[in-house]
């Protein structure tokens, strides 16, 4: 990339029909018509179904909106209640535990099953059936092993009893719910989460491991001095979109738990759905999903500047 | 400077698998191999599981609930969640007797899924090009507000925009179900801009040289040279598609529209006996979960083969 004068700027502006632009240049008027026909439909989505909403949802949130009645403007009478409500203090305790887990154990085993991937073996079966669980949704994840660990007789808990072990009621007990319910969404996105490393592990020159290889580099040293800082930008992509999604976890609990036994399944996302859903508050819902929504731009704004995003070290 | 969009298989061609020439057995290798087939027996296991169950009689299931067959072996769990077992059959093995259209649901999930992928990928193609591959003013700020959506949680917007599609007039109609998801979603641009971002300037620049618009561009030079990444997102989107659960809950509960997610959830809380009807559920699920997988075993290899292309050489 190279950087032009100013001058050099405007010369590449004043050429005819656009044409010999220069690729640093900020684009002609034509350049910048086309670019916005490029971005319309993306664009309309974005603003009826994105913006729009939000933006009533962030106005409902200084309101008592119950959906029945017209919305009276309380100011911010809902978010001074969100601080002091205890069930929503538990709803993010229980939220980070899930996603400390959840992500926890993806990330790292999505990285060992794309080297594994990427260094041991590329048969197209292996990694055909590494990507099986994706494919199926949430809804059939969260029924499946909510009956292969189901306290009588899920067979978990006859392997268990085949070892000697008591029974373990994974979805019932307070202690195991979470981590039961995390591990579940771990084993669905996996092999997903892999695939995105893959692809990006494919991108990487491959005589930088021969010259690695050459200079007797073990495959534990190739991996951290390559293959790690070379899949920066896709590891980065990968992170911030499996924490914001780790963060939104509900049809799992919706499905087996409601958000039980007590509130040890209450994720946030479930609070929100039953305070607008159940309980029709929806202003105050509103006003927790606003707090949500603020704890997510954070997470994500941090994490992309840890990783700068945007800066690819192999093109 | 051939710069070519290759599969992966060229890809091999040219430099090799990357895998040890020389197989030596070390002891890393066999470490790494049984981790791998550990990693795939937790990954299979469950689907076997659901077909064990779907195939089982589910009023036997609770006294044989570790044996590796299907108990007492029958069709009874899938007639029955087709409709096509009388009430008295599906009641003797533990079916609530309720009536059930998998049929019809199925059907109605792949034409929402259809429409959604179609719009997804093709407009988030054209957003992403504009982000990585165009300059304009302000570009960044438009990307960096389009990756907040990314932040707002789905509840968030799901009941105004409930509110929104029931204005409309289009509740329990496919339109409706699938009109928010059409035009954009964050994901597909994030990561198409990220694959659009890593191909190499020059060679839009030959075809910019030899007088091409941004159209042609687009479509003859950085379409194909993301086809695979393209492939990748379309399946990506499809299943993601195919398994929403809370918006078609909320505006296409109806039997006519009704998707195949909705359908399950529908059928689970119809719980005979307090117990669940297991063996109804897993042929229910097992239907639910085939199309896609037959969808995926039919593109398998194009997919994980084409995912990735070189990059200068």
């Amino acid at each position: 990339m190279a950087t032009t004068s100013r001058s050099a700027r405007t010369r590449g502006l004043t050429l005819s029909r656009g044409q010999g632009l220069r690729p640093d240049s900020n684009g002609s008027r034509r350049e910048r018509l086309t670019a916005l026909a490029f971005v319309a439909p993306a664009l309309l989505g974005f603003v009826v179904f994105y913006l729009w909403p939000t933006l009533r949802g962030i106005y409902y949130s200084f309101t008592d909106f119950d959906v029945f009645n017209r919305p009276v403007w309380v100011g911010l009478q809902n978010y001074v209640e969100v601080f002091g409500d205890a069930t929503f203090g538990n709803a993010m305790k229980v939220t980070v535990e899930y996603v400390l887990i959840n992500i926890g154990t993806q990330t790292v085993l999505a990285l060992l099953l794309a080297v594994l991937l990427h260094r041991l073996t590329r048969s197209v079966l292996v990694r055909s059936v590494i990507v099986l669980p994706y494919l199926i949704s949430n809804v059939v994840v969260a029924l499946v092993f909510y009956w292969m660990l189901d306290a009588q007789i899920g067979i978990t808990n006859q392997f268990l009893g085949w070892l000697g072990l008591d029974a373990i009621p994974f979805f019932g007990d307070q202690n195991w719910a979470i981590p039961t319910i995390a591990l579940v969404n771990t084993w669905r996105h996996l092999g997903y989460t892999a695939l995105l490393l893959f692809a990006g592990m494919i991108m990487i020159p491959n005589d930088v491991y021969e010259a690695g290889r050459v200079d007797g580099a073990s495959e534990w040293k190739m991996f951290w001095r390559i293959t790690l800082p070379l899949l920066r930008p896709i590891l980065a992509l990968v992170l911030v979109i499996t924490v914001i999604g780790s963060f939104q976890a509900f049809d799992t609990v919706a499905v087996t738990t409601g958000g039980g036994p007590g509130d040890a399944t209450r994720v946030i996302q479930y609070y929100i759905f039953d305070l607008a859903f159940q309980r029709y508050r929806f202003g105050y819902a509103s006003a927790v999903s606003v707090v949500l929504f603020l704890i997510l731009a954070a997470v994500a704004f941090v994490q992309l500047r840890l990783m700068r995003a945007d800066e690819s070290d192999v093109a | 400077m051939a710069t070519t969009a290759t599969t992966y298989d060229q890809v091999v061609a040219v430099h090799g698998t990357g895998a040890g020439e020389r197989r030596r057995v070390s002891v890393g290798r066999v470490l790494a191999w049984t981790v791998l087939g550990l990693i795939m027996l937790v990954t299979l296991f469950p689907f076997y599981w659901m077909l064990r169950t779907a195939f089982s009689n589910g009023a036997a299931l609770s006294s044989e609930p570790s044996s590796l067959l299907p108990v007492e072996g029958t069709w009874g769990a899938f007639k029955r969640v087709l409709g096509l077992a009388t009430t008295a059959e599906a009641q003797a093995q533990g079916g609530s007797g309720a009536a059930l259209d998998i049929g019809r649901y199925l059907l109605n999930s792949v034409i929402v899924s259809v429409c959604i992928t179609a719009g997804q990928v093709f407009f988030g193609a054209m957003a992403a090009f504009a982000f990585a591959r165009l300059r304009w003013p302000g570009r960044n700020l438009v990307f960096f507000v389009f990756l907040t959506a990314l932040m707002v949680p789905p509840i968030f917007t799901q009941l105004p925009n409930f509110l929104l599609v029931r204005d409309l007039g289009l509740l329990n109609t496919y339109a409706g179900i699938i009109l928010p998801f059409f035009f954009m979603t964050p994901f597909a641009i994030f990561f198409l801009r990220q694959f659009f971002l890593s191909i190499p300037r020059e060679v839009e620049e030959a075809a910019r040289i030899d007088g091409a618009g941004a159209v042609r561009r687009f479509f003859r030079v950085i379409l194909p040279m993301a086809s695979g990444p393209l492939l990748t997102l379309t399946i990506l989107q499809y299943i993601q598609a195919w398994g929403e659960y809370f918006w078609p809950l909320l505006v296409g509960s109806d039997e006519k529209v009704r998707v195949i997610t909705v359908g399950l959830g529908i059928f689970r809380a119809q719980t005979p006996q307090g117990t669940p009807d297991w063996a109804g559920l897993m042929a229910g699920t097992l239907l639910a979960a085939l199309p896609i997988v037959i969808l995926f075993a039919l593109f398998a290899r194009k997919i994980v083969n084409s995912i990735g292309f070189s990059g200068i050489k």
